[in-house]
């Protein structure tokens, strides 16, 4: 608390030089009060139930800086190595800044819209996107707050009615820390409207451009209108000594479809809030994800699926694989409104243990107000099958080669689930780096 | 080739092999049989390299070689298999993948080119004929949601494969319906060579009319309490274990201990 305090001028001065010139009075008015929701909440503690596992110490004593978007560029080479596909949309971003050199030309074609937010913002019409900060409420979360205080770029996509848009749209954001040392925040928004009877696939990499402290403090926006589907993955791949505070909120209509996958791979503290209300019948929502942390990294999943209408099927399906003194935490929480018969919610979350350091917090909250629903959950955590390893090396393999082998098995079920194949090839090179002597399998494969 | 002398092996303390002494050589197929919990399995696994079980007493020599000081691995490598008893399912493990590692890792062993995935599946796939099993089982996860028929005969696919100097098969025949127990016994025929040895773990004589073994020998608590030819298996069938402790073996275990070399 004190902390927070102490460095509540840091943000209020950054907050100051925000430019207004081009942002519209109700966006200041928003922001102003998001501003102000932000300072009488604070930053959570660990005495708050929902942040009971994660403890953000770390950043309430940081006095983070409002990074700049033109101190860090990002460079070729970051961004030929974050290309996953010439071919697709792509939107770039350093400190939530709009790095239109690095993007592909932006599209805004009839109604079809990826382009930046600030870009969108600055235009004409003027006046916010009517979704804009409709769903993500900053009431009681902090982050989120902090986040609407300083909403200023972004990614912004529309896929208009009844187009089925193929090629995957990337956004790409880049952080850094200051030049001179200086732990940096940035806070990047988005917004993606997936209008009825449509369909997309939205990619968000998140990446650090160099080691050092910083923060992002993300927050997106999916609403998926009615019979619409979306493909969307958030890949978190921050650097060691940096944190990733991340919120997707997602809002499903009447038959809409929507699997998200969320994937962290690297970052000192991720957490990502991720929220689907399920707000229409015939809504089917699923939630992958993998998390793999090593070192001390914290890893938090605190997912929150709200079935508000009748016949929504919602699946959450999370791994992890966790290493040295790591930390994982993942909390599902589902809440069955009392007229949302027929529910279907299935919840699942592994874990895997590397290391007797390492440690998992699992949780499971389920609120049911309905009588006709079927809801399942399980959790296990685990070390690997020592029955699995003998059988491998009774075979031949090395003790090194039998756990690689186990360790990339278990991962695969969530990385198979990924459909696109550039993104899938990705992540599987990045955990054969990532992962325990995945060194020996590139051998093998 | 296996030299097997008064070895002890147990777990958390307690005996289960309580001085076992075998002796096979090349080119010869024995069969162990034994009532249920006298040391079958616990005998094959010790072989294998488990570490479960602790060895208290007792040597094994394979090859020249001390085996008991060897990795399961590198076992392997130097042509132990050990078909299991209950094979393992391993999910999100490719069959084909894995078997191509496990034969590359024991190719790379003896100074072999590693085969490349063409060739690999060229060679696999006349193998896998021999137990007559469908070629999409090698795109398959390991033994994931296979019946028990198909691991036991999956195992004898791996082991034509792996190409082993030492087999171990641990009841490959149970769970076999009579025409599965035919193609396994084929197979296990097909494999027998002047250069490698077999040994086959079995409950019945059902699998001996298709394999006609060496030696056969009676484990019981532990211990090889007889040894013989393939009557013995006959015998066993007719008599039963009981029978063959009131023959006397148990009042000899000296003798009837020493095995066959
Ligand atoms: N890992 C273990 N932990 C505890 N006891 C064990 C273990 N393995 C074997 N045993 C015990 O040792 C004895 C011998 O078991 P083993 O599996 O070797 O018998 P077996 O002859 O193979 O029997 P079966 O014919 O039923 O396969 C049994 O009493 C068994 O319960
Ligand atoms: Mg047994």
């Amino acid at each position: 608390m004190t902390d927070h305090r102490q460095h509540a001028n840091v943000y209020k001065a950054d907050f100051a030089k925000l430019g207004e010139s081009t942002v519209t009075p109700q966006l200041l008015t928003i922001r102003r009060q998001a501003l102000d929701r932000f300072l009488a909440l604070g930053f959570p503690t660990t005495r708050n139930e929902e942040w009971r596992f994660t403890n953000v110490a770390p950043i309430a004593r940081t006095p983070f800086r409002l990074a700049g978007g033109d101190g860090a560029r990002i460079d070729d080479r970051v961004l030929n190595g974050e290309t996953l596909d010439p071919g697709w949309p792509r939107l770039a971003f350093t400190n939530a800044h709009a790095t239109p050199a690095c993007s592909s030309a932006r599209v805004r074609q009839d109604s079809l819209v990826i382009e930046s937010l600030a870009g969108r913002l600055a235009g004409e019409p003027r006046g916010l996107p009517p979704d804009l900060t409709k769903h993500a409420s900053f009431d009681q979360e902090a982050f989120t707050a902090l986040n609407t205080a300083f909403l200023d770029d972004g990614a912004y996509v529309v896929i208009p009615r009844n187009l089925v848009f193929e090629d995957p749209i990337h956004l790409i954001f880049v952080s850094a820390a200051g030049g001179n040392g200086d732990a940096t925040v940035s806070h990047p928004r988005s917004l993606i409207v997936i209008e009825p009877g449509s369909q997309a696939t939205i990619i968000e990499s998140y990446v650090g451009l160099a080691d050092g402290v910083y923060l992002t403090n993300a927050v997106t926006e999916i609403i998926v209108g009615h019979d619409a589907t979306i493909d969307h993955y958030k890949i978190v791949r921050e650097e060691p000594r940096s944190y990733h505070i991340g919120a997707t909120q997602i809002h499903l209509s009447r038959n809409s479809t929507v699997s998200s996958h969320t994937i962290s791979i690297g970052g000192a503290l991720v957490r990502n809030n991720i929220t689907a209300v399920l707000d229409g019948e015939g809504a089917q929502c699923t939630l992958n994800g993998l998390y793999v942390t090593c070192g001390r990294e914290h890893v938090d999943n605190h997912l929150r699926v709200e079935h508000a209408k009748p016949h929504c099927d919602s699946r959450e399906f999370f791994k992890g694989i966790l290493d040295d003194n790591s930390r994982g935490v993942f909390t599902g929480r589902i809440i069955v409104h009392p007229d949302a018969q027929k529910t279907d919610a299935k919840q699942t979350n592994m874990n895997l243990l590397l290391a007797e350091g390492a440690r998992v917090d699992t949780k499971p909250q389920l609120e049911i107000f309905a009588n006709d629903v079927k809801c399942t959950h399980g959790a296990t955590i685990g070390q690997l099958d020592a029955d699995a390893i003998f059988y491998l090396r009774s075979r031949g393999l090395a003790q090194e080669t039998a756990r690689a082998v186990l360790i990339h098995a278990f991962a695969g079920e969530s990385v198979e689930k990924i459909r696109p194949q550039p993104l899938r090839r990705q992540l599987q090179q990045i955990l054969l780096k990532r992962l325990p002597h995945g060194e020996l399998l590139q051998e093998a494969v | 080739m296996l030299e097997i002398r008064n070895l002890h092996a147990g777990v958390n303390g307690r005996e289960i092999l309580k001085g076992v002494n075998l002796s096979v050589n090349a080119g010869e197929l024995h069969s162990i049989m034994g009532p249920n919990g006298s040391g079958k399995s616990t005998l094959a696994q010790v072989l294998a390299g488990r570490d479960t079980y602790e060895v208290t007493e007792g040597q094994v020599i394979y090859q020249g070689r001390d085996l008991l000081e060897m990795a399961p691995d590198e076992r392997a490598r130097e042509g132990v298999f050990m078909a299991f008893q209950y094979p393992v399912e391993i999910p999100g493990v490719n069959t084909a993948y894995f078997l191509r590692a496990a034969l590359n890792a024991k190719r790379k062993h003896h100074g072999l080119d590693e085969l490349d995935a063409v060739d690999f599946l060229a060679f696999v796939k006349e193998k896998i004929k021999l137990v007559g099993m469908d070629e999409r089982l090698l795109q398959r996860a390991i033994n994931e949601g296979f019946s028990g028929g198909e691991k036991k005969r999956g195992e004898v696919f791996q082991m034509a494969v792996l190409e082993p100097a030492l087999a171990i098969m641990d009841e490959t025949d149970s769970g076999l319906d009579i025409d599965a127990l035919k193609i396994v016994a084929n197979g296990i025929n097909h494999m027998r060579n002047a250069q490698s040895a077999i040994i086959i773990v079995t409950h019945y004589q059902r699998l001996l009319n298709y394999v006609v073994p060496d030696y056969v020998h009676v484990l019981i608590d532990g211990r090889i309490v007889r040894s013989g030819g393939k009557e013995l298996a006959i015998e066993l069938e007719e008599k039963g274990y009981v029978g063959i402790e009131g023959t006397g073996a148990a009042t000899q275990p000296v003798t009837a201990g020493r095995g066959v070399s």
